[in-house]
């Protein structure tokens, strides 16, 4: 398919105006730059073109989308109806506070609902990511030690299961990364941690449920053992779609967290749109959030609060506002009943999922899953060649978006299978039939499943070849 | 006459006098799936052995490699900056970097204790 670029035609327009009858004026060559190389075509093309590329993309709103940890359950098309009304998108973030009451009332009231469901005591909304996030919670957590006087709490540990943010944020934060074995229960490992903690621990970041959709048991003990050594506790909020009306961060013991709004609580992502990753504190934190919070004054009225202590502003105004009120429509919609269903449903999906296919794709034996499970295709390629990969490539041709592939890394041949509560019961009856046909196919005829997907405009990418010799330009 | 060694975290070493070249085990290469770059230590660099010295990154991520043995970096196998598929190619005989080493890690086995450690 040719790129935009490639379909232009010097001097195609969308649109042409008449000549006009007021006098106008050349803007001088000095300020102007030819060499930008803007695409020029006909609306037709503009429109063609956008909609072929639209029908090559598969989103949740094509079909089944069990990407593991990312939590890509439907958006209801009514979070969008809501984000869109004139009072939320005709405003501009400079805007007197007094002109845009209703708008920081919405991002009030989120908080609000957002510190109920977690447990915590303040938030800050701002960060745009959970990345972002993640980078704010220890930039909180070192002004926190700092305050107190304690320079030398330099180290930060996470489990050999996290995600690969957790160990990035920590480094770009200026921490230095010591790694958690896990145990046989694929948990934290208590006594490798008991000799790990000390007085250099800044925090111990830690998912619950874990990337292998297992509830940490221990999470009690871990808190003790890492606030005894005057370390904080870091809650990853990547799986909170497992537990939401059930257990609350805040209650676990965690003193910072932070939350995908875009995952847990329905906005658009994964090239959908933006993601929004609020941070949520225990109250001796709270001095330190970046600027500014929203207050509700006692005539009701919402204000800017800065505060002197703040470790500043991590991001531009006020974060992604659209995200917000998505989120808040969501939450709204389902009310406190309706989320603990949710996650209900979501735990309940995986392990009807997990059920169907556990007798051909291994996993972790003996305990139910929580939202999201992790499969391990080793013996299949031991007995047939056929890997994680092929398996998840021929997934495509049957219109459905591959697992998670090769994470959590202490798992081989790993699938992180999460099918979100969104999904019906014929859905996932459609999902075991296909991952068990395919596991039949790999014993009869492997060959097959190498050459898949052939549905596809490009079959498979050589990814090895594109990662040593990068083309980035045309 | 040189020794191998191999380690746990699926490093072999190749021993001769107080001289050693280290690189990546056949099941390590397998598990990594195709490398798409190898980030040398610098000439000179002091190493410790089971601490992490350097690393690579494959098509599925980025992984650290343990030094064998305490010392410093004698030499580095150039060659695998522009072609790390040599590593997955011939694992036993692409080596990575060679060292200059005062003593060996306690953890290190023989080639039958390491085949029966990866089964």
């Amino acid at each position: 398919m040719e790129t935009i670029f490639e379909k232009s035609k010097k001097g195609k327009r969308c649109s042409s105006i008449k000549p006009l009858r007021v006098p106008t004026h050349t803007i001088k060559n000095k300020y102007t730059r030819g060499d930008l190389n803007l695409p020029e075509v006909a609306e037709i093309d503009l429109v063609r073109h956008y909609t072929a590329l639209s029908n090559r993309a598969f989103g949740v709103d094509t079909g089944f989308y069990p990407l593991g940890s990312c939590t890509m359950k439907y958006n209801p098309k009514l979070n969008d109806e809501a984000a869109n009304l004139p009072g939320f998108t005709q405003i501009h973030p400079s805007q007197e506070v007094e002109t845009v009451q209703g708008c920081m009332e919405a991002m009030y009231m989120l908080s609000e609902q957002l510190m109920e469901i977690t447990g915590m005591d303040g938030i800050s909304l701002q960060p745009s990511s959970g990345a972002h996030g993640e980078y704010l919670g220890l930039l909180l957590i070192d002004a926190y030690h700092k305050s107190r006087k304690q320079t030398g709490r330099t180290k930060i540990l996470i489990p050999d299961s996290a995600h690969g943010t957790n160990p990035a944020s920590a480094a770009m934060a200026g921490f230095e990364v010591v790694v958690v074995p896990s145990n046989a229960d694929k948990g934290v490992d208590i006594d490798a941690l008991k000799a790990l903690v000390g007085n250099d621990t800044a925090a111990l970041m830690l998912t619950n449920p874990t990337t292998l959709g297992l509830f940490e048991k221990n999470i009690k003990e871990i808190g003790k053992i890492v606030h005894d050594a005057g370390g904080l506790l870091y809650y990853d909020g990547a799986n909170l779609n497992a537990i939401m009306g059930i257990a609350r961060p805040g209650d676990m013991g965690f003193d910072v967290i932070h939350l995908n709004i875009h995952k847990t609580f329905s906005t658009p992502h994964g090239g959908g749109g933006p993601g929004s990753g609020p941070v949520g504190v225990k109250t001796a934190l709270f001095p330190f959030l970046p600027n500014p919070s929203i207050i509700k004054t006692k005539r009701s009225e919402f204000e800017f609060k800065f505060l002197e202590s703040s470790i500043g502003k991590i991001g531009a105004y006020y974060g992604n506002f659209g995200v917000y009120i998505k989120a808040l429509a969501y939450i709204l919609t389902l009310g406190g009943d309706g989320l603990k269903e949710s996650s209900v449903m979501a735990v309940t999906n995986a392990n009807y999922l997990k059920k169907g296919i556990a007798d051909l794709y291994p996993t972790e034996k003996g305990r139910h899953c929580m939202h999201e499970f992790v499969v391990s295709l080793e013996d299949l390629k031991a007995k047939t060649g056929v890997s994680a990969m092929d398996i998840a490539k021929a997934m495509i041709d049957r219109g459905m978006h591959p697992p998670t592939m090769y994470f959590p890394l202490i798992v081989h041949e790993a699938l992180m299978i999460e099918p979100t509560e969104t999904e019906s019961k014929d859905t996932l009856d459609n999902a075991i039939k296909v991952l068990r046909e395919l596991y039949e196919l790999a014993l009869s005829n492997p060959q097959a499943l190498k050459n898949a997907p052939a549905t596809t405009v490009i079959s498979r990418p050589d990814e090895a070849l594109a990662a040593r010799q990068p083309k980035v330009r045309g | 006459m040189a020794k191998l060694m191999f380690t746990k975290t699926h490093e072999w070493i190749l021993v001769d006098g107080q001289k050693g070249k280290i690189g990546l085990s056949d099941y390590a290469q397998k598990q990594l799936g195709d490398l798409v770059f190898i980030e040398l230590p610098a000439l000179g660099a002091k190493v410790a052995a089971g601490r992490a010295f350097m690393n690579v990154e494959s098509v599925k991520a980025v992984s650290e490699l343990n030094c064998p043995a305490t010392g410093f970096v004698l030499a580095v196998n150039n060659d695998l900056e522009a072609a790390p598929e040599k590593v997955n190619q011939d694992p036993m005989g692409a080596w990575i970097v060679e060292i200059e080493f005062e003593s060996l890690c306690d953890c290190l086995m023989s080639e039958d204790d390491y085949k029966k450690l990866i089964g």
